[in-house]
């Protein structure tokens, strides 16, 4: 086999003649997510960052189109000119990861607690299929129902069903202040007892941050909105708790930095995320507290971050025991879904559609 | 018919109460809310389980008879119109709330729930089910998931996919599957939302898994009258541009106002050309602060009055007159047609005046109510289909209607879904790669296109098309224009 080669189209239509000229081929945004890339390397790369820029944006709309290899840092700072952000918080801004990898990926942060994660804000996709053909799906406009939700299809898709060339997202007027309270839990079960009491409560959280320190769950709570009654507010969400210490304003921006840089992942440890309900974390932090794997439960633990110090092989067998499923982000594997498969055998029937002579790598 | 014989096998294991075959039996389920479109199955499956459910696509699938789903048959887009000699599977008795978790927030229920019964169900945790489709009192879960069905506070909360966050799916070959799941996170690809909105094509959903939302601890809902539809429009503008993000921004024309309040009377101003209703909701010292900041803007647009809701009464009374518009108005005509356009927000002027204009030149009243927020229109065109050629008429606008959304670069639908209404727009909405790619994704499922045949895609059969007359289930009295 000869050495793998890049190939980093332009233009829509370079991208379609890529991809009718490569047998196989994977597709490459920022680089931020190798772990979703093929074990064995694709004899072509699809490297995207040249498709890059904004197409169209009109905050009035809270709407914007962009190409699919855009940084989400330029994408966040055109939005925030405008007191605009993305609301589903993206990980790895500054790494460099694109707006099409975090679609293809289907990664939401810690900030999508509050009103949704990705696939709750992409409106329109188009994308090249592996017969090379530009599809559209959804559109430009906040609303829309027609014809089948094929941007919902594609958040998720790992590169596997298509090459993402353009995507339109809602956006909204993002708050203008925010404050974080640091609240400790004396145990595992008083965590997942206070995440349940504040389900039902009605504080409009941020997010809703759980960390291990030394041993012991931290939860962090983040409230955000206009400025003048802030400070009230979070005065009664700390009533209402009975606790917490209010993070000073530096150390808040630098806390939520982090978490949605992921800074606290080892330098070459795997980094996995896994969907959870309330009542699996238990089991899956006993197995992650067992292995020493450093972990963060997101959104109220709609899901886990994992850096797993062992090989994929090994979290994959765990996460199929705990009848979990899992991404892998970082680090290499025979294919980046672990554990536990949704719906594989529509998979196999959808993929054969998008993607007849399979060009991209199996899904 | 060959088709009747074939149904005689489902006869043997459906007792007869609730196999509908006799033809007066079938009347009732012959349309839906869009009455102007009208044909009759061979029979009706009254499915009591999922299972009777399964087993009926089954042997669909096995007989290559066509079916359809049907939730209430509130849909407005000919959704659950049957096809001609096909089976219908209504669901409404499919109506159980399975589970109920407030920690997680979530409800799992059966397709023939109704949508406010999950809301009901759910608050006595603080909890609630977001999308609130004016029908929400009759329309089902399942129709809610097949047309990714809205309301009137999709701005901010979104749609009914970004509610949905599992199901249990029947497709049209008989294979059952599970897709998404309790948590608000997947891995792969989002199975679930490419279900919802796929209108009843890839099979019929038997179990749903729906996200609730704590309830708000405080609305605030003002309600600004104005002397022209463009001023109220103008105001919808500098609330985005002051960073407010109301959970509600609906507007009503003078028409609208006069029906709903000859209804229900909501206690709207009379008078006025057009009506702003604004929601904040929230925590109360957010709302608070929000509700200065709107009250400045709304006073700079200089309505004409201004009122606040005082309290829960005041509100509910404010929500009622929006929300039987719809059927208020088809009080002032013996038919109508509602459209479900959507715009770009800043065109909303531009395509009043030009509905305007089209109203003028066909000769129909056309009333307005709609989701300002998300630029999604609701023109109500009135008609009289008794009189020769009106029906021909309201459609010709209908489309003009769609054509000139398309244009302004929105869609043919916000809510109400494609159906058999819209099919032959898709065509100008979509390029024909994206079609043929649609067309292939539901054959991937489908390959007889037995489910729901003849909808969204545009060279479906053609239904006959008829004059006139209320909805079926008006007719017997259980559904009602109040
Ligand atoms: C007065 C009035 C006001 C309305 N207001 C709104 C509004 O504000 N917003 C809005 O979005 N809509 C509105 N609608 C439209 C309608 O109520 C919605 O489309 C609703 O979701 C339909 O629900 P249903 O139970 O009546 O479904 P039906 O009309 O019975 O079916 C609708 C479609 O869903 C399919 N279907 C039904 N159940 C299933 C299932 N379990 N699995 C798969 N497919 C299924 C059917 O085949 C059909 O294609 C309104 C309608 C009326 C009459």
């Amino acid at each position: 086999m000869s050495a793998p080669t890049a190939v980093a189209p332009s233009s829509t239509q370079e991208l379609q003649e890529a991809v009718c000229a490569c047998p196989q081929l994977a597709v490459r945004g920022g680089g931020s997510k190798p772990g979703l890339g093929p074990e064995q390397p694709a004899p072509v790369t699809l490297d995207l960052r040249r498709l890059s820029g904004l197409l169209e944006y009109d905050p009035g709309e809270f709407t914007f189109t962009a190409r699919a290899g855009t940084p989400l840092k330029t994408v966040a700072a055109t939005l925030a000119e405008h007191g605009q952000y993305l609301p589903f918080d993206p990980p790895w801004v500054d790494q460099g990861a694109t707006l099409g990898g975090t679609v293809a990926a289907g990664l939401s942060g810690s900030g999508r607690y509050r009103y949704g994660g990705v696939r709750d804000f992409l409106l329109g996709v188009r994308f090249v299929d592996g017969q090379g053909r530009l599809v559209q799906g959804g559109g430009r406009v906040v609303k829309n129902a027609a014809g089948f939700d094929l941007p919902k299809l594609l958040v998720g898709s790992l590169g596997r069903l298509g090459v993402l060339a353009e995507v339109t997202f809602k956006v909204f007027p993002q708050p203008e202040q925010y404050t974080t309270l640091r609240l400790p839990q004396p145990s595992l079960d008083a965590a997942l007892a206070t995440l349940a009491t504040l389900a039902r409560s009605s504080f409009d959280l941020e997010a809703l941050e759980w960390v291990e320190e030394e041993g012991r769950p931290v939860l962090y709570l983040r409230q955000g909105g206009l400025a003048a009654p802030l400070a009230e507010r979070q005065a009664a969400l700390r009533a209402w708790l009975g606790g917490g210490e209010p993070l000073a304003a530096a150390d808040e921006a630098r806390f939520w930095q982090d978490a949605r840089e992921l800074a606290w992942v080892p330098a070459g440890s795997l980094c996995a995320k896994v969907p959870l309900r309330l009542e699996q974390v238990a089991a899956l932090d006993a197995l992650l507290s067992t292995c020493g794997a450093p972990r963060r439960y997101c959104a109220g633990a709609a899901w886990a971050w994992v850096a797993w110090p062992a090989a994929a092989a090994e979290l994959h067998r765990a996460l199929s025991q705990l009848q979990l499923g899992g991404l892998l982000l970082k680090g290499q594997a025979p294919s980046p879904l672990l554990g536990l498969r949704s719906a594989p055998t529509l998979a196999a029937r959808i993929k054969r559609v998008l993607d007849p002579f399979n060009r991209f790598p199996p899904l | 018919m060959a088709q009747t014989d074939l149904l005689d096998e489902l006869a043997q294991w459906i007792p007869p109460e609730r196999l509908l075959r006799q033809p007066a039996q079938l009347v009732p389920y012959e349309s839906d809310a869009l009455t102007a479109f009208r044909s009759r199955p061979a029979a009706v499956l009254l499915a009591a389980t999922q299972e009777e459910v399964v087993q009926a696509v089954r042997f669909c699938h096995r007989a290559a008879i066509p079916f359809v789903a049907r939730g209430s048959g509130t849909s407005l887009s000919g959704g659950s119109l049957p096809v001609q000699d096909g089976l219908v599977i209504a669901l409404n008795r499919l109506n159980r709330i399975l589970h109920l978790d407030p920690a997680q927030r979530i409800a799992v229920v059966e397709p023939g729930v109704i949508n406010l019964a999950v809301s009901r169900a759910a608050a006595p945790y603080g909890l609630y089910y977001a999308p609130d489709p004016s029908s929400q009192q009759i329309c089902t879960i399942g129709g809610n998931v097949a047309f990714n069905s809205g309301g009137a506070h999709c701005l901010k909360y979104g749609m009914t996919a970004n509610h949905v966050l599992g199901l249990k799916v029947v497709l049209p070959d008989g294979e059952v599957v599970e897709l998404g799941g309790a948590s608000l996170e997947g891995v792969g690809p989002d199975w679930t939302g490419f279900f919802v909105g796929s209108e009843g094509l890839f099979g019929i959903a038997l179990e749903i898994t729906l996200r609730l939302l704590p309830k708000p601890a405080l609305y605030r809902t003002v309600l600004a009258a104005y002397d022209s539809l463009e001023a109220a429009g103008d105001a919808v503008a500098s609330i985005v541009a002051a960073g407010l993000l109301p959970g509600a921004m609906e507007i009503m024309d003078a028409l609208a106002i006069e029906a709903a309040e000859a209804a229900v009377q909501a206690g709207y101003p009379r008078d006025a050309a057009a009506l702003l209703i604004v929601e904040l909701e929230g925590e109360p010292r957010q709302v608070e602060a929000e509700f200065a900041q709107l009250l400045q803007v709304v006073d700079r647009s200089h309505p004409r009055t201004l009122s606040v809701a005082k309290d829960d009464a005041d509100r509910a009374r404010i929500w009622k007159g929006r929300k039987s518009a719809f059927s208020a108005v088809g009080r002032l005509s013996p038919d109508y047609l509602v459209q479900d356009g959507v715009v770009p927000r800043s065109k909303l002027g531009a395509a009043l005046a030009a509905i305007e204009q089209m109203s003028r030149r066909h000769a129909l009243r056309v009333a307005n109510v709609f989701h300002a927020g998300d630029g999604n229109l609701h023109p109500l065109i009135l008609y009289d289909g008794r009189v020769d050629g009106e029906l021909e008429r309201a459609e010709t606008l209908a489309g003009e209607i769609l054509q000139l959304c398309i244009e302004l670069g929105g869609s043919i639908t916000g809510e109400h879904g494609v159906g058999v209404e819209k099919r032959q727009y898709m065509a100008a909405l979509f390029a024909e790669t994206d079609l043929a790619v649609m067309a292939e994704l539901r054959r991937a499922l489908d390959p007889g296109e037995l489910a729901n045949r003849g909808k969204m895609f545009p060279d479906g059969e053609a239904p006959a098309l008829r004059a006139q007359g209320p909805h079926p289930l008006e007719r017997l009295g259980l559904l009602s224009r109040e």
